[in-house]
């Protein structure tokens, strides 16, 4: 019955909304650019055409209301999808993201939860400089009472926008501009990926390697340069920054004894912050070498391709922090 | 305008209800047996009374900081008001929210908060919903003067229009934004203008008297079910209480903001003597009848205190509880 077929990241995602729209009406996605291929890519295909613009809503731009909007709809028994193309514009929702639908459920008692989607898309690079290009998801994961997740191959980005739509709870669901054109087997029908579980996308033994988003398709390259100066290297996906799926990674520490983490954010307090912190007071014995940390420097991002190409770590940053490790 | 009996009489107790409940904390407060930051509603109980009665159970309401009228008018439960207010496991939010946080989604009540003007886009986001599922529902959002400060008002405003939402925005105009006078945050005090640039039908009413909140509500709540929505209500008003706990904000006291004078003369507007008088001199009530509800009222009040004090506190192992769902 399953037949899988090579999926690109974005219509990935599509098939998501498509599907989880046809078989729940509460559904519905809304947000800038819903009907504009130029703004979310394909991943907002052909759904106004199916759906009409009662559930698939270009909204102005007024990124505090139309977050509160989604999170009101949800308290009223909806299941929205709320986007931003850029997540820095997010910035302006705070309010309803985590004053509210983070807060919600726990500041009523538990009389009312709020299963929102809130997507935002990181668009890294092209000169885009400092305020089209910001990877935010450290400050979500900051708070109690949201989800965080950050898919990085087709596969988990149907999976956990699926699994992201169900959940009763808010997620604040993260892709990457980046690895929209990334291709994979992914089945036809309906499937979850847990949230909170990460995956192991290769096996090693000399060192672990933790990322996140678009850092995994670099950290993959980087187990393949390492492999060949010798060195076996163990790749977790995260998938889920929060809730972090803490035994993956303690489990492949505890075996490899090294560990590098790679972030798309900023270093400081990031999510290479907080691994680094977990592995340390939980299997420190283990540890044979200092942590490293592959993520962004403490600085805005700039504009000028030298000055991006100095700021973005990619995979051979990833190689050079293994190669710190002295085998 | 003629009004059954039963109707005037529950909208004269459903005020009752409020004034009594708030006073009753001003004790508590005082003794610290009451620890939670409390907005008293005194003096403003015509607007969520008269706004009650315009709406049904199905309707949505979110209310803002001030939330106890707006949560008692919805139908809310006094019991489970007062068991949040002392912080005990049986209140409405299970103690974790406190008297910012009321909730009865039972009634419609889906929730108060106090970052100002922030349940505003909740409320048309619950209004969208119930047109996304074709229901003939309302949301109803309470804010007050100084939410008009805040941006995403307008962009609620803005989408509300064009979606041609069924929300009500209920600005209750009570002339202070915490300590500040309305006239030192606004150029002009015709809130209910701001209705304008967006093509939402709007009115002024006196907040003080129920009939006229009643009935403006009404034709509010009528447009929005006829798919002429959204509506904007500016209510005038005043807070007999200061911004937070029972302290007056009379100038000579410790807050030191309003003038003596003024607070007296909304003394005489209050919303429930007038309504008293109305009910005795106009509609022909009996004293003593007014006097046997405010009696059962008082006793209500009393009852929903003693059973609250006698609720256990949650238990702190339980503290993490609810984080997720």
């Amino acid at each position: 019955m399953s037949s899988n077929r090579k999926l690109g990241y974005s219509l990935a995602i599509n098939e998501a909304f498509h599907q989880m729209m046809a078989t729940d009406p509460s559904v519905f996605l809304m947000g800038q650019g819903t009907k504009s291929p130029w703004y979310v890519g394909n991943t907002a295909k052909d759904l106004l055409d199916r759906f009409g613009t009662s559930r698939v809503i270009d909204t102005p731009i007024s990124e505090n209301a139309m977050t509160g909007a989604a999170v009101g709809a949800a308290l009223a028994g909806m299941k929205p999808i709320v986007v931003h193309p850029r997540m820095d514009f997010m910035l302006y929702a705070f309010d309803p993201i985590i004053n509210q639908a983070a807060n919600w459920y726990y500041m009523n008692g538990g009389r009312l939860s709020v299963p929102v989607v809130i997507w935002g898309i990181i668009n890294r690079g092209g000169e885009q400089a400092a305020q089209h290009s910001q990877a935010l998801h450290a400050m979500f994961a900051h708070t109690p009472g949201l989800k965080v997740v950050m898919p990085a191959t087709p596969y988990d980005a149907k999976g956990l926008m699926i699994a992201a739509i169900r959940d009763p709870n808010p997620v604040v669901y993260i892709d990457d501009r980046w690895l929209y054109s990334c291709e994979e087997d992914v089945p036809e029908e309906i499937y979850e990926v847990e949230i909170g579980k990460g995956v192991i996308r290769k096996k090693g033994k000399d060192c672990t390697i933790v990322a996140v988003s678009y850092m995994v398709p670099e950290a993959m390259k980087a187990v393949d340069v390492l492999a060949e100066d010798g060195i076996s290297a163990e790749l977790v996906d995260l998938r889920t920054v929060k809730p972090l799926d803490k035994e993956i990674i303690l489990s492949s520490v505890r075996k490899t004894g090294r560990l590098v983490v790679a972030d798309v954010g900023w270093q400081s307090f990031g999510i290479s912050a907080e691994v680094a912190a977990l592995v340390a007071a939980e299997v420190f014995e283990f540890l044979k070498a200092p942590i490293q940390r592959v993520a962004l420097p403490d600085c805005p991002a700039p504009a000028s391709s030298p000055l991006e190409k100095a700021y973005y770590p990619m995979g051979e940053d990833i190689v050079e922090a293994v190669k710190r490790f002295n085998f | 305008m003629d009004y059954a009996n039963d109707f005037l009489e529950g909208l004269y107790k459903a005020m009752l209800r409020i004034r009594l409940c708030e006073e009753s904390i001003v004790e508590p407060i005082l003794k610290r047996e009451v620890l939670c930051p409390c907005h008293l509603y005194s003096g403003q109980e015509a607007i969520a009374a008269g706004l009650g009665a315009s709406l049904h159970e199905r309707d949505y309401v979110f209310s803002n900081h001030r939330s106890h009228g707006h949560f008692l008018a919805k139908g809310g439960s006094m019991a489970g008001m007062f068991a949040e207010i002392y912080g005990r496991e049986t209140g409405c939010s299970r103690g974790r929210g406190g008297s910012m946080h009321l909730i009865d989604p039972g009634v419609g009540m889906l929730g108060s908060a106090p970052i100002v003007s922030g349940t505003i886009s909740l409320a048309i986001g619950a209004a969208l919903a119930g047109k996304i599922r074709q229901e003939d529902r309302v949301a109803v959002t309470f804010f007050g003067d100084g939410a008009t400060g805040e941006g995403v008002l307008y962009e609620a405003l803005n989408f509300a229009a064009l979606m041609k939402l069924p929300v009500i925005f209920v600005c209750e105009n009570n002339y202070y934004a915490t300590h500040m006078p309305v006239r030192d945050c606004r150029v002009t005090n015709n809130i209910h203008k701001i209705a304008d640039p967006f093509c939402i039908d709007k009115a002024e009413v006196d907040g003080n008297d129920v009939l006229k909140v009643y009935e403006a509500g009404r034709k509010a709540v009528e447009k929005c079910r006829n798919g002429e929505g959204p509506f904007f209500l500016e209510c005038l008003t005043y807070r007999l209480r200061g911004h937070v706990g029972p302290d007056d904000n009379v100038q000579g006291q410790h807050t030191d903001i309003r003038p003596p004078e003024e607070v007296e003369n909304w003394r005489q507007k209050d919303p429930i003597m007038n309504y008293e008088k109305k009910l005795v001199g106009q509609y022909s009530f009996d004293v003593d009848a007014l006097n046997k509800i405010k009696m059962d009222v008082a006793a209500e009040v009393k009852n929903a205190h003693v059973s609250a004090k006698n609720s256990p506190y949650p238990d702190r192992k339980n503290v993490l509880r609810y984080v997720f769902k």
